[in-house]
């Protein structure tokens, strides 16, 4: 019987021929990725199973990146960068980027491509629900917990439960209005947060394939949005340029047999897709911007895994070039790569950080997650009262984002910056 | 693994995600410190907003003020439970505030995972909507090995979905303990 990517990628990993949905297998891990809010308590547990001088079971295949509360005062936050730093020398570990040292990347998920650890075909875990964004570059990746780190940490494997794959697959170029954040909110709309619970999600079509590998990754992110256990795209020459580009290591793509069975199957046609928002206080409470027009903000914020590459900030900066905000707006980059894009990248004689500050929004001093999960209380553009925001980010559960009793609506990034501009939702086609 | 679980209920609805069950700014605490961990409890569901924290009536603490215990040992949820994050500090939270199972009519993946791996308690799956059948303070009780649940203040009886392939996870104790049964760990 035929293979889902997803399916392939497990069975190789497992030793074994064939994986059929409902298997239960026990995988061998390629990379294991975790950060400051899980790494602590993952190292507690694995001193605490394997013996306080165990080594990891391959120090080339332990990646930490420190990410989430970096630029806080908060002390417990500072001691568990701590944590990483003494666990990282006693284990030699050569994948640790540190806060306050040139190597210091910032978010996880986009670091781990811009330093070369995800590679088509193989087997990603990371402490991070998000760690589902490497399936842009055709691997099964996903999130798991301390417990789980631990076991990997020590044994390099992990009991897998192989998932049904569910395909979407996307018809025609994406209209110039239109981010991959809108198509992933769309389909999170259209499943619900727990429409792909224990699947696979795999993106396909000529729509999804046209994409830039930054939208890919912004399309995978969100699975996890609508319960899904992985997200994949097929491997083409686009993620096999970047793939090379930032390693040397050797890789194996895996493809779709032609008898592979799925799920389900869905087909959409991006004409149709309008510029969509997810309302307060679910991901699959989705409107298009047209309907929500009128909603009036006091905050926008562009950052986070999902909306803070450079691809989406030159997507902000195209709106808001020559404009000013009327929104409070907060413009964070994920990585101090993607920082070094917004100082140098040009559009029309400004860069993108010029075309920020003209437009009177404030851009965050460091690179990390800051307010997209809320935060210690000092972080940057949290939200600390009952404001009303749209964000490029990936959830608006209550408090996600700092209090319980602010509003947080989804978008894509053009959405987000025609809305900052007018202070209230508004369509990007009013702006492009 | 005990065969009859009891206590008392607190109900909560739809998508309980993980960033209610623990907020974002908490997740700085040391779990291996024994007194530091306690903050886990104290701040378990602080995220829950009021009106939805203990159904049908909400406004109800789960933890009381200055203190990391809850009155309640038993989670009645809705549909996909412990949603979004994949901080493990979600189950262990309510494993250090005494949850002993949660009862939900279904769960989000990593949550679940979590759970079971972690051994902190059993998420069982209820085979209908329980939310709005029973009420925060309810006394029951499950009978693990019939899969049953009992309100014994109503007189109700429910029945459960099987454990299934997580079943000898859990027996093991979490999956430390099932790896090593499995020879994947020295004993």
């Amino acid at each position: 019987m035929g293979m889902t990517m997803t399916e392939k990628v497990l069975a190789r990993h497992a030793g074994r021929t064939s994986a059929a949905p409902g298997d239960n297998i026990w995988v061998d891990v390629d990379i294991l990725m975790t950060h400051d809010v899980c790494g602590p308590g993952t190292i507690g547990i694995f001193r605490k199973q394997f013996g306080p001088t165990a080594k990891v079971w391959d120090r080339e295949k332990v990646v930490i990146i420190p990410d989430h509360y970096i630029f806080t005062n908060d002390q417990h936050a500072h001691r568990n960068i701590d944590v990483l730093r003494t666990f990282v020398k006693e284990q030699d570990l050569p994948y640790y980027y540190d806060v306050g040292t040139d190597k210091y990347k910032g978010v996880c998920h986009i670091a781990l491509p811009e330093e070369g650890h995800t590679r088509p075909g193989e087997v990603l875990f990371g402490t991070d629900s998000h760690t589902c964004t490497a399936g842009a570059f055709g691997e099964f990746a996903t999130g798991i917990g301390n417990t789980d780190a631990a076991l990997i940490m020590g044994i390099g494997k992990l009991w897998v439960k192989v998932p049904e794959t569910m395909r979407f697959e996307f018809e025609g170029p994406l209209p110039p209005y239109l981010m991959a954040k809108d198509l992933i909110l769309h389909i999170i709309g259209d499943i619900g947060v727990d429409g792909a619970t224990y699947r696979a999600m795999e993106f396909a079509g000529d729509g999804v394939m046209s994409l830039s590998i930054e939208e890919r990754m912004t399309l995978c992110n969100m699975v996890i949005e609508a319960g899904g256990k992985n997200g994949i795209i097929p491997t083409d020459a686009v993620t096999e340029a970047f793939v090379k580009s930032k390693t040397a290591k050797p890789y194996q793509p895996v493809a779709d047999d032609q008898d592979a069975r799925f799920h389900s199957v869905r087909r959409y046609k991006t004409a149709d897709i309008q510029p969509t928002v997810a309302k307060p206080h679910s991901p699959d409470n989705c409107g298009t911007a047209r309907e929500c027009t009128g909603t009036k903000l006091d905050r926008a914020y562009i950052g986070s895994c999902t909306g803070g590459k450079l691809n989406d900030f030159m997507a902000a900066a195209k709106i808001l070039k020559g404009h000013q905000v009327l929104a409070d707006t907060y413009i964070v980059p994920a990585t101090t790569e993607v920082a070094k894009g917004l100082a140098t990248t040009m559009l029309d004689g400004q860069t993108l950080a010029e075309i920020f500050q003209n437009a009177g929004a404030k851009i965050s001093q460091g690179a990390s997650c800051a307010a997209c999960l809320g935060g210690p209380s000092d972080t940057f553009g949290r939200l600390n009262k009952s404001e009303v925001c749209i964000s490029t980010t990936n959830r608006n559960f209550p408090g996600r984002m700092g209090s319980k009793t602010a509003q947080v609506y989804l978008a894509s990034p053009y959405t987000v910056a025609a809305s900052a501009i007018r202070g209230e939702i508004t369509d990007p086609r009013e702006f492009l | 693994m005990q065969d009859i679980i009891k206590g008392a209920a607190y109900v909560l609805g739809d998508n309980i995600d993980t960033d209610q069950i623990i907020p974002a700014k908490h997740l700085v605490y040391s779990l291996s410190d024994p007194e530091e961990r306690k903050l886990y409890g104290k701040y378990a569901m602080s995220g829950v907003p009021d009106t939805a924290a203990g159904l049908p009536q909400g406004n109800v603490k789960f933890v009381p003020e200055n203190d990391h215990r809850s009155p309640f040992q038993i989670i009645i949820g809705g549909k996909n439970f412990g949603c979004g994050s994949s901080r493990e500090h979600a189950p262990e939270a309510m494993q250090i505030a005494g949850i002993t199972a949660v009862v939900a009519e279904s769960y989000a993946r990593i949550f679940y995972r979590n759970s079971v791996d972690g051994g902190f308690f059993i998420p069982f799956e209820a085979t209908q909507r329980l939310v709005g059948e029973i009420k925060t303070g309810d006394d029951l009780e499950i009978d693990v090995p019939k899969g049953t649940l009992t309100n014994r203040t109503s007189g109700k009886t429910y029945s459960l979905r099987p454990l299934g392939d997580v079943l000898e996870i859990i027996k093991a104790g979490g999956v430390f303990a099932y790896a090593r049964q499995a020879g994947f760990l020295k004993s």
